[in-house]
């Protein structure tokens, strides 16, 4: 079935050298996205007019365009606007950040809205300061919310990122197809054998981080 | 920015924005049969079906559509089975959105409180009129939010289908940007059509929210 080929030289390796580097390149975004997001995220929660307008045009960009089209965008526009050559893996990263950190600072505008108007009443009651109040009352309630639906943001950053062989970066995909190509003589089944490992590898990437989430969303829960 | 260039690239992306509709909207109505089907079988607990669902549900959200695609248009193929680039990227998508729409229908189905339920039997309501009159209105409106969100995100998602092979937006815009070497203008239009895709749907889904959350909280 075309299984084989995994097993002929380093053929296995290579194809995990491949994904290493779509995880490589989703790690470094997921790491800018969720500091970004946080930061943007508290900003707007301060609802400043000028603040909210810009940032509901940025998440309406980010909600409507594909990360494909950014990706091409980014990668083809922008080295011939201002010139300076972007490599496709920066290119990448510098979407993906730009995507994450939207729906990061959605999270945690979200999380912040969700804290009833009650719990900062009741700390001042109590005589708590600001920086009291959300030291040990607001982040730790918002941490549990935000916990879950950030770790879920890094497996769709990973999906996300395989994107990426569109604009000729040599991932795991790409990687299964020169694999197929230097076999096709003598493996004519490859592609069967190839594209499922490659299907079970990602699954076996986000799956556990997807647990992970789950446990964490049922653990926290009120 | 040349006009002359955009207008008579315009067909090109016309035609290519009719494809992208046409196989994303194919897909969405599968992922929404699919979604209920496999909804139903996890909510009323269908022994070994229900097992089946767990692991198409869990298998197709934690891979990417690229990926999905790449097995079915390239790696089945070789086992045997062959399709079409279009019935491809309709059926890939209407797998990939059939397991996320399953998650939001079973989690609205099991949104709706227990007291319900009770009450429902109290009045004396049978079973059957307990699910059509009581549950599922009130589980639709539950997942409306997210059923958009996943409507939005499907749509998206017909960007990958390039990658078949399929004669899409990002297909021309590539072949046109290899062919002459025009990005700005390619790019431009790229971007305009996908907004004219996308804009609407976002639009009339915030609309949609808002109405029917009104229903459930009466505020």
């Amino acid at each position: 079935m075309g299984f084989e080929v995994l097993l002929k030289g380093k053929n296995m390796i290579r194809l995990l050298a491949g994904l290493g580097v779509a995880l490589r390149i989703s790690l470094i975004s997921v790491i800018i996205s969720i500091i970004l997001g946080l930061i943007i995220g508290m900003l707007v929660s301060a609802k400043k007019p000028v603040i909210s307008a810009t940032y509901r045009i940025y998440l309406e960009i980010v909600r409507i365009m594909p990360q494909l089209v950014l990706l091409f965008i980014v990668y083809f526009r922008f080295s011939k606007m201002t010139g300076i050559s972007l490599s496709a893996e920066l290119a990448s990263i510098i979407v993906f950040s730009f995507w994450g950190t939207a729906e990061m600072a959605d999270l945690v505008r979200g999380a912040l809205i969700s804290i009833p108007v009650i719990q900062y009443e009741s700390s001042r009651v109590l005589g708590l300061n600001k920086l009291q109040t959300y030291v040990h009352v607001i982040i730790p309630q918002v941490g549990r919310r935000l916990a879950p639906l950030s770790i879920n943001l890094i497996t769709r950053m990973i999906k996300t990122t395989s994107l990426v062989m569109m604009i000729g970066i040599v991932e795991v995909l790409k990687t299964g197809q020169q694999i197929i190509e230097a076999n096709r003589r003598s493996s004519p089944h490859a592609a069967f054998g190839v594209f499922s490992i490659i299907f079970l590898l990602y699954f076996l990437a986000c799956y556990p981080i997807s647990c992970l989430s789950k446990y964490l969303e049922k653990k926290w829960e009120n | 920015m040349d006009f002359t260039i955009i207008k008579s690239y315009f067909p090109l992306f016309a035609e290519a924005f009719l494809l992208t509709v046409k196989i994303g909207w194919i897909g969405i109505a599968l992922s929404f049969l699919l979604g209920i089907i496999c909804a139903f079988i996890l909510y009323f607990k269908i022994p070994v079906a229900s097992f089946i669902v767990k692991c198409y549900v869990e298998l197709f959200r934690n891979t990417p559509l690229l990926v999905q695609f790449f097995f079915i248009y390239y790696g089945l193929p070789a086992a045997g089975i062959k399709i079409s680039a279009e019935v491809c990227g309709a059926i890939g998508l209407g797998l990939l959105g059939g397991s996320y729409m399953t998650e939001s229908f079973r989690s609205g189905l099991e949104a709706v409180p227990l007291t319900q339920k009770e009450s429902a039997f109290s009045l004396g309501m049978s079973k059957g009129v307990l699910f059509t009159s009581v549950i599922l209105p009130q589980a639709i409106s539950i997942s409306v939010p997210a059923v958009v969100a996943n409507i939005i995100f499907l749509l998206k998602e017909t960007s990958v289908f390039s990658a078949i092979s399929l004669m899409d937006l990002m297909f021309t815009a590539k072949d046109l940007i290899g062919l002459y070497y025009n990005t700005t203008e390619s790019l431009f239009l790229l971007v305009v059509f996908y907004v004219v895709m996308l804009l609407p749907v976002s639009i009339l889904g915030s609309v949609l929210e808002k109405k029917s959350r009104f229903k459930i909280f009466g505020d």
